[in-house]
């Protein structure tokens, strides 16, 4: 019985694992307003801004990294409706639509380069965008682990409340990487001149 | 959501002695352990070995510091290339002020202190099994050995162990070729620092977590003890300063790596003129203080907490101010994050944003007081016991008040014109947050050893480290503030070099030999805890009359904790001598019920049944004339 008792308690807690989540968007959240604080300063002290038009891959990123946010949404939904079917495409294409924003992001580094701003820059106002955009894909790489760790789970019949839990785990966080990625977004441009 | 454990475990029919069957191997009880408290005593007993490194490295640059044209043969011998001739070589020199800096502010009295005692405690103190996740909580720990190896390992390249400072401002750090130590030392110093930092933040997600999910029934927030209380702060505080010290390092090391010019302007090294341009240090530094400063509390806080707890206990008194003290943290963690200009008054800072700094600064004397005095109150007129741990907590409001008050003089932007960056700061924050801070851990180590170990420590070793270590430490910092006030700098290598230093020479002779006595004291300590870690006496389960939930788990460790329910909380957990009652202790687990003749009608402020229950108690029991 005791036994038991505490394997309970133990095994289907995942309430504070969530919480952990949630915390760890906390620290990431501090971790992005340290560079872009970083940045005011630097701007602000020198002088240099970013001064150049910011390539319009930027804004098709932002649509792809949005529309993810809605197919996933209607994933988790799915899940809830035990449409595991439904759950798993639109998984797939969060995932695919994750995919194509990393690829954007790096385009839009092509293009910058070809633009002649580059990482290594006596104007670290620019460098700075690589380091907005480098920093959010880690972010990226990682929520793209969760959603396949959420897709695997779906694969394999996990109990469906390990199953709810993961896709909540995914979508907190990916849902934070969309928002963050506005927010260096608008900052970014304006403070684009 | 319950059906499925119950399928997954209740079948297993059990004999009710067996509490477990996980069969423990070697490898998962003593390494890979996942249990909270076998994670505390790693994190302490790496944190001790650390501490002892680090305590060891002073003492060498001590030795350089009173004796700065001797020689001495035996050094040599032990260092090697770093002592050329038996005299430390001048970048052996700063590495070792860095390293032991280092080493002690995020080793020793980070990891090392919240470490272990949020570990150990956070889970026993509030009545859960285990941390929200017990394998994050292991990583956190082998993520911060790692980095503890990686540290030291930057001893054995070729040229030495980082040496800009614990803060490594660029550009000593940023350049690998501006001295010896900005080589392969700094960039170990980095990758140790990267793994610390996840680590702490592993650690600090989890304890908040579990301070704010796993709580036991009845354990409200004002119901948690002082030490919580702390710890959940502190681990506030690590999680939302710690990623800006990484945004700060990720730029740093992109400085050095790749060559982009965030902290970097124009700059000739060796005769070379380097590509950077347009650069700020001062960034670095914006980034490095905004957890610099909260990193201060993070050490300082958990020893406040732990103090509060054995004062209390050890005076039988309950603490003075509960509320004062938790809102005084409060105060303390918010402050903490708007007073970082501080450390920069003389880089060129605007002199408005300086006087904003300082009134923030200051004001931070206000909770910090309130805690001194809260201190003050709950020692008087208690019944004290002079324990170990109750010594070392009293030294630490010692060291805190007269570490304190000297801050008043660093936080005024006018006055640190002068005492910027001399021994004066050294001697403040060497007592406020070195000694204070080292005293709170060694004072959670003697009280918390028998639940750690199942043993207790000896008295009288215990009595004579602490007379040697607080007396030592009091004649290592207390000159050094003369020497600051007179100017001389810190991380200056020879004072023979300076006629205006020169003069200070013989107190840096009685310094080092401070330090060298107060060296050897921390010997009674490691021995004390080693021989009682083995043969100590056997504790009983609760051996200091204490009320806090950890004293009622059994001496023996579980997995889990509690072999059966976990108890339940009723009370606050300073009811110490409270009159009416025929123990001088009632433990957190005692319902109001049970206590019917200590009761008083406030313990039943939101309890409306309880409080009639009581009137009608009272009025059947009518109090009796005191016997005197």
């Amino acid at each position: 019985m005791i036994m038991a008792q505490i394997q309970q308690e133990d095994k289907l807690d995942l309430a504070p694992k969530k919480f952990n989540m949630w915390l760890f968007i906390f620290t990431s959240f501090m971790f992005f307003a340290a560079l872009t604080s970083g940045f005011i300063v630097y701007s602000g002290g020198s002088g240099k801004g970013i001064k150049i038009i910011l390539p319009h891959a930027f804004m098709y990123s932002t649509a792809v990294i949005i529309i993810s946010s809605v197919t996933l949404f209607i994933a988790s939904r799915a899940a809830k409706q035990l449409q595991f079917e439904k759950q798993r495409l639109f998984l797939w294409l969060t995932a695919i639509l994750g995919i194509a924003f990393l690829a954007i992001q790096i385009y839009a580094w092509v293009l910058l380069v070809n633009m002649k701003v580059y990482l290594v820059n006596s104007n670290a106002s620019q460098s700075f965008i690589y380091m907005f955009t480098g920093m959010h894909l880690l972010h990226v790489i990682a929520g793209l682990g969760l959603l396949f760790r959420a897709l695997s789970g779906s694969y394999k019949n996990i109990p469906q409340v390990k199953n709810l839990f993961r896709m909540e785990f995914a979508g907190i966080f990916w849902h934070f990487i969309d928002i963050i990625w506005i927010y260096l977004y608008v900052f970014l441009l304006l403070n684009q001149y | 959501m319950s059906t499925l454990a119950v399928h997954d475990h209740g079948v297993e029919s059990h004999d009710h002695d067996h509490e477990h069957h996980h069969h423990d191997t070697f490898l998962t009880k003593y390494v890979f352990s996942q249990d909270h408290k076998m994670i505390a005593k790693q994190f302490l007993i790496t944190g001790i070995t650390m501490a002892f490194i680090a305590m060891t490295l002073s003492i060498l640059f001590r030795i350089q510091l009173a004796y700065p044209d001797k020689t001495f043969p035996l050094l040599h011998t032990l260092l090697g290339r770093f002592a050329p001739e038996g005299r430390i070589d001048p970048n052996f020199y700063m590495s070792l002020v860095t390293i032991h800096g280092t080493i002690m502010v995020f080793f020793v009295l980070t990891a090392g202190l919240s470490g272990t005692f949020s570990n150990l405690l956070i889970p026993l103190q509030l009545g859960a099994r285990d941390m929200a996740s017990p394998f994050l909580n292991m990583l956190s720990y082998w993520a911060f050995f790692l980095a503890s190896v990686i540290m030291l390992s930057s001893f054995f390249v070729q040229k030495g162990p980082a040496s800009g400072g614990w803060t490594i401002y660029p550009p000593l750090s940023a350049l690998p070729k501006a001295m010896p130590g900005s080589g392969e030392g700094m960039t170990l110093w980095l990758i140790s620092m990267v793994l610390f930092v996840a680590s702490s933040l592993m650690g600090g997600i989890n304890y908040v977590s579990t301070v704010l999910n796993m709580r036991t029934k009845g354990m409200d927030l004002w119901k948690m003890p002082l030490t919580i209380w702390a710890f959940f702060l502190t681990a506030i505080l690590g999680v939302l300063s710690f990623p800006v010290l990484v945004a700060g390092v990720v730029l740093l090391i992109f400085d050095r790596s790749f060559g982009t010019s965030f902290y970097l302007s124009e700059i000739v090294v060796q005769g070379q003129v380097m590509p950077f341009e347009g650069g700020s240090p001062i960034l670095f530094e914006h980034l490095f203080w905004f957890l610099g400063h909260p990193e201060v509390y993070i050490v300082i806080m958990p020893a406040l907490g732990i103090s509060s707890e054995i004062i209390s206990t050890n005076s039988r008194k309950p603490i003075f101010g509960y509320h004062a003290m938790v809102y005084s943290l409060i105060g303390i963690s918010v402050l903490s994050f708007i007073v970082w200009g501080h450390h920069m008054f003389v880089t060129g800072m605007n002199p408005f944003l300086g006087g904003v700094f300082m009134i923030t600064t200051l004001i931070i004397a206000v909770p910090s007081a309130v805690k001194t005095f809260n201190y003050l109150a709950t020692l008087w007129r208690g019944n004290i016991r002079f324990t170990p741990a109750m010594l070392f907590a009293i030294g630490l409001v010692s060291f805190f008040i007269s570490g304190g008050l000297t801050g008043l003089f660093l936080g005024n932007a006018a006055l640190d014109i002068n005492l910027h960056d001399t021994y004066f700061v050294v001697a403040h924050f060497h007592l406020v947050m070195g000694s204070a801070a080292i005293f709170g851990m060694l004072a959670g180590v003697y009280h918390w050893f028998p639940k750690m170990f199942g043993r207790l420590m000896d008295e009288k070793l215990g009595y004579l480290h602490f007379w040697l270590t607080f007396i030592g430490a009091y004649l290592v910092f207390f000159p050094m503030h003369f020497m600051g006030l007179d100017g001389v700098p810190r991380r200056y290598y020879a004072f023979t070099e300076f006629p205006s230093m020169a003069r200070w020479l013989s107190v840096n002779v009685f310094i080092t030999w401070a330090a060298i006595m107060s060296g050897v004291a921390q010997i009674a300590f490691l021995f004390n805890f080693v021989y009682s870690i083995f043969w100590g006496k056997k504790t009983t389960q609760n051996p200091w009359g204490s009320n806090t939930l950890e004293w009622t788990a059994p001496v023996e460790h579980l997995h889990g904790n509690w072999p059966g329910e976990i108890p339940t909380v009723y009370r606050w957990p300073y009811d110490y001598s409270k009159p009416g009652h025929h123990e001088d202790f009632i433990p957190q687990t005692v319902p109001y019920s049970e206590t019917m003749s200590s009761n008083l009608s406030h313990d039943f402020e939101d309890n409306e049944a309880g409080l009639e229950a009581f009137k009608k108690w009272q009025i059947a029991n009518p109090p009796r004339e005191e016997v005197k």
